[in-house]
């Protein structure tokens, strides 16, 4: 029958109840809005609304030097800060030609994977918390905070530390910068085992992971999935491994993969990679080359006309950095491709008939940091 | 059979995996007090010390003269992604009757500061510095607008 | 020594010389009203103080500890907070449901303490059926539960109260298996029967198999059954934000807050009284020098000690687990917890026919 209003309330045909959860929900971490149709507890529909802490991020840099535009991009994924100011400096240098010493290219690799343990030691903490666990999250800071700590004596910031710069790092490594490094990695290796039989072990927990949220090879592929969330289904997607920048190429580690694609191999991923990095610090940390910590740039930075893409590897996924420039001091346009819109995307598809407590636990595995997604 | 079997392994397994769980947050609550991750925040501000390169503000250092470095070049305004600096200058004109461009007024928003540092950086003379204070509420955001150098303070000698 | 039996028999004699009986009867009622009215507030604040406090060491915090003599003084003032909060009527409620839910949770976790025995010889009510009466009211909470998630016109309220109806229903019945383990190995459902059939030694250490698995049983049953996590699927706070209760505030919420604890320590105690011999003191052998220092300890605070034991346990099982799902939950009732009860029934009745029990 033809009807005259277009815009039909769909849950009045289905019988559906809609839940808005969020923007303001314990579960969603942030200000994300999904509307979440449920029939009795079995969800039929998501629908991720966005927008709440959209802040034009893309915009905002198109009017700051390319000095400049680099501490904007912390407060995209803020968890990964480093590495996305690593990603923008690497851009810059590829359209200045500049190259980076040695050194810096070190330090560059040894702040990256701080975050990143820092980063997936705080998603333990709050996948434990959103699963109904809340003892994981305090254990969970304790590592973080050493993290934070050393950040903060060589960085001078704990969260958005603007510590790269084009051509280099911002200033040199504190003096004790690698005796804490060392002592951070032995007192997580001490207490990783403990996440494993807290957490991991757990039947309840296990229980909850296992068989839901289930994301096949070929559909992380085409929502775009990527990072861990994409190896749990195994994607072989390590920008570190396929196309390595700075000093990747010269450590050895391994691409931690999951083929059964539910949130326990998500969960297993990231376990992983708290290991593989430890590992690639232990690589780097006793031999910092000597040397300058910044390449020779010009004061006023310009980049030649032109389009220049990077990507990185930050806790969540690939980050693409896209500039366009017209040869000025700022950029002409700047696109940045985050990794957690795209992991997003597939929720909807992961999230149909489970339950709403599977919901919770799919988002937690997919670790999703709302200013990332929305920018 | 194969079924009780694994029925029974399975409650069994179950049991284990959570009384290992249970051992750690017990043998926690039996350290209580010896390993703690929060800090008596107002009790331990004395005590507390923070890094030398933390970012709290930005300020203009002094020295016993009352003098300090700036030149009033504004290249730190420049470096500012926010508009946090404004630098006013002024003509001051040395006994030989040259003028000299030098700082009058060196306005800070704090309010609109992300300590990104990239003022520290850009400044040729080091006039200014990141400052290790943290408690910047105020009940007027008025008040965040800083002057940052002394009044009636003068550039140091021997500084261009 | 003056036991609290002691006192008790004090207060009914002087009352009796000096009233008729049937006044007598009368301000004894009221006296117990008043006693349980304030032994509710006071576990409130102790239970509540003991929640906080335990998390925090098991998260390497120290809890509250600013308000009084280390922090003892935190849920007094949390409580005088909650009294002067505007005890709020969202618009869209049903009015009467709503204000009546929580008065209704409220007075059945009052009931049940009614057979409870807290000394020796201190009880209200030793009714003749003094377990059936416990599992009997304290399934009705549920009816506030559904009552309050019904009345608040919110979404998440109604799956709260849903999830919390089939869980409360299915729970009580392998509760109800474990108690009845303990009946029939006493032969009576008399609490106070059930306990003096424990003064030559608790059931836990008589009874061997049957009692132990019905033990564990008990009280994974009693922590879905008053809700606390890892089965709290009626708060659920990540996934309902505060399930049944998100639309209450003020004391309206402080009742149902409340309730949750007196709950914990009326099962509790109840699975004190049960399987670790109520006021009975510990034990070994007969006669010997170790057992009369154990009777010098009053039986008030054997009772309380095993209680507060249990509850520690069901605090500790909220600090380490995650929370179930709610068809695993089910699950767990219903393919574990149910058919091991029924077979551990089958089995103590064995071992009480053959006298196999010590």
């Amino acid at each position: 029958m033809y009807r005259e209003t277009a815009i039909v309330n769909e849950s009045e045909v289905t019988g559906d109840l809609v839940i808005n959860m969020g923007p303001q929900h314990p579960a969603t971490h942030g200000v994300l809005h999904l509307v979440v149709h449920i029939n009795g507890e079995t969800i039929r529909k998501v629908e991720p609304h966005l927008g709440y802490i959209h802040r034009s991020i893309e915009k905002m840099s198109e009017s700051l030097s390319y000095r400049q535009f680099i501490y904007v991009t912390s407060r995209m994924d803020y968890l990964s800060s480093h590495i996305n100011n690593h990603a923008c400096a690497m851009c810059v240098e590829k359209g200045l030609q500049v190259e980076v010493p040695p050194r810096a290219q070190y330090i560059r690799v040894i702040m990256d994977e701080l975050t990143r343990i820092a980063s997936h030691t705080l998603w333990w903490g709050a996948m434990a918390m959103d699963v109904g666990a809340l003892t994981p999250f305090f254990l969970a800071f304790r590592e973080r905070e050493m993290i934070n700590d050393i950040m903060e004596e060589t960085c001078g910031a704990r969260l958005t530390m603007n510590y790269m710069v084009p051509g280099g790092v911002m200033y040199d490594l504190h003096p004790l910068f690698q005796q804490r490094v060392k002592e951070f990695i032995k007192h997580f290796r001490s207490k990783i085992d403990e996440y494993d039989e807290l957490v991991t072990g757990n039947i309840i927990f296990q229980n909850r992971m296992k068989g839901v949220g289930i994301l096949t090879k070929e559909d992380a592929v085409s929502y775009g999935c990527s990072g861990p969330t994409a190896r749990g289904s195994g994607v072989s997607c390590d920008i570190r491994k396929l196309y390595p920048y700075e000093v990747y190429d010269k450590v050895q580690f391994d691409e931690p993969l999951e083929t059964a694609g539910d949130s326990f191999a998500r969960y297993l991923v990231r376990l992983q990679e708290l290991r593989q990095s430890m590992s690639i610090l232990e690589q780097l940390i006793d031999d910092i080359p000597e040397g300058d910590i910044q390449a020779k740039t010009k004061a006023v930075l310009k980049l030649p006309k032109g389009e220049f893409y990077t990507r990185a590897e930050t806790a969540r996924g690939e980050l693409g950095v896209y500039i366009v420039s017209e040869g000025g001091t700022t950029p002409y346009r700047i696109k940045y491709r985050s990794p957690g819109f795209s992991n997003l995307s597939a929720l909807d598809h992961m999230a149909r008939g489970g339950k709403i407590g599977d919901l919770v636990a799919m988002m937690g595995t997919l670790d999703l940091v709302i200013p990332d997604i929305d920018r | 059979m194969a079924f009780l079997k694994k029925y029974f392994s399975n409650i069994f397994q179950a049991i284990r995996s959570l009384t290992t769980g249970m051992r750690i947050t017990a043998g926690y609550a039996l350290r209580h007090g010896k390993e703690k991750i929060t800090q008596q925040y107002p009790d331990n501000k004395k005590t507390l010390v923070l890094p030398e390169r933390f970012r709290g503000e930005v300020v203009l250092t002094h020295d016993e003269n009352n003098e300090h470095a700036c030149t009033g070049c504004t290249a730190c305004e420049l470096a500012c992604p926010n508009g946090t600096i404004k630098i006013i200058t002024k003509f001051d004109v040395s006994p030989e009757g040259k003028k000299k461009k030098a700082l009058d007024t060196f306005i800070y928003h704090l309010e609109l500061c992300t300590m990104c540092n990239l003022c520290i950086e850009a400044c040729p003379t080091n006039a200014i510095r990141m400052a290790q204070t943290f408690e910047h509420s105020v009940f007027d955001r008025n008040k965040l607008t800083k002057k940052l150098n002394n009044p009636g303070s003068k550039i140091r000698e021997g500084v261009e | 020594m003056p036991s609290l039996e002691h006192i008790a028999n004090l207060v009914h004699d002087w009352l009796n010389a000096q009233f008729s009986p049937g006044l007598a009867l009368f301000f004894e009622f009221f006296i117990i009203g008043v006693l349980i009215i304030g032994l509710f507030s006071i576990l409130g604040l102790v239970l509540i103080m003991m929640e906080r406090k335990v998390s925090a060491w098991m998260q390497l915090r120290l809890g509250p500890n600013r308000v009084g003599p280390k922090g003892m003084f935190q849920t007094v003032a949390d409580t005088v907070k909650l009294i002067v909060k505007e005890g709020m009527t969202p618009d869209g409620v049903d009015k009467l449901l709503f204000n009546l839910a929580p008065f209704i949770v409220m007075i059945v976790a009052m009931v049940i303490m009614a057979p409870l025995m807290f000394a020796k010889n201190f009880q209200i009510w030793d009714i003749n059926i003094g377990v059936f009466f416990i599992t009997a009211i304290s399934s009705l909470s549920v009816i506030g539960i559904l009552m309050a998630g019904w009345a608040s016109n919110n979404k998440y309220s109604l799956l709260g109260a849903m999830r919390s109806g089939a869980q409360i229903v299915s729970y009580e019945l392998s509760a109800g298996f474990a108690l009845l383990t303990i009946v029939i190995l006493t032969g009576d459902l008399k609490i106070s029967a059930i306990v003096n059939a424990q003064s030559d030694g608790w059931w836990i250490f008589k009874g061997h198999l049957p009692v132990w698995i019905a033990f564990v049983i008990f009280m994974i049953a009693v922590t879905a059954e008053t809700n606390r996590a890892p089965f709290d699927m009626a708060e659920a706070e990540s996934e309902l934000t505060a399930g049944f209760h998100t639309e209450y505030s003020g004391m309206k919420f402080a009742l149902f807050f409340l309730a949750e604890y007196v709950n914990i320590f009326v099962v509790c105690a109840l699975g004190a009284t049960l399987f670790l011999g109520g006021w009975q003191p510990l034990h070994f052998g007969t006669g010997t020098g170790f057992n009369r220092v154990m009777d010098y300890i009053p039986s008030s605070i054997w009772f309380a000690g095993k209680t507060f034991f249990l509850i520690f346990v069901i605090m500790w099982f909220r600090w380490t687990f995650p929370r179930l799902r709610i068809d695993q939950l089910l699950n767990l009732e219903w393919k574990y917890l149910l058919p091991i009860s029924m077979f551990n029934l089958l089995l103590a009745t064995l071992i009480t026919i053959m006298g196999w029990h010590f």
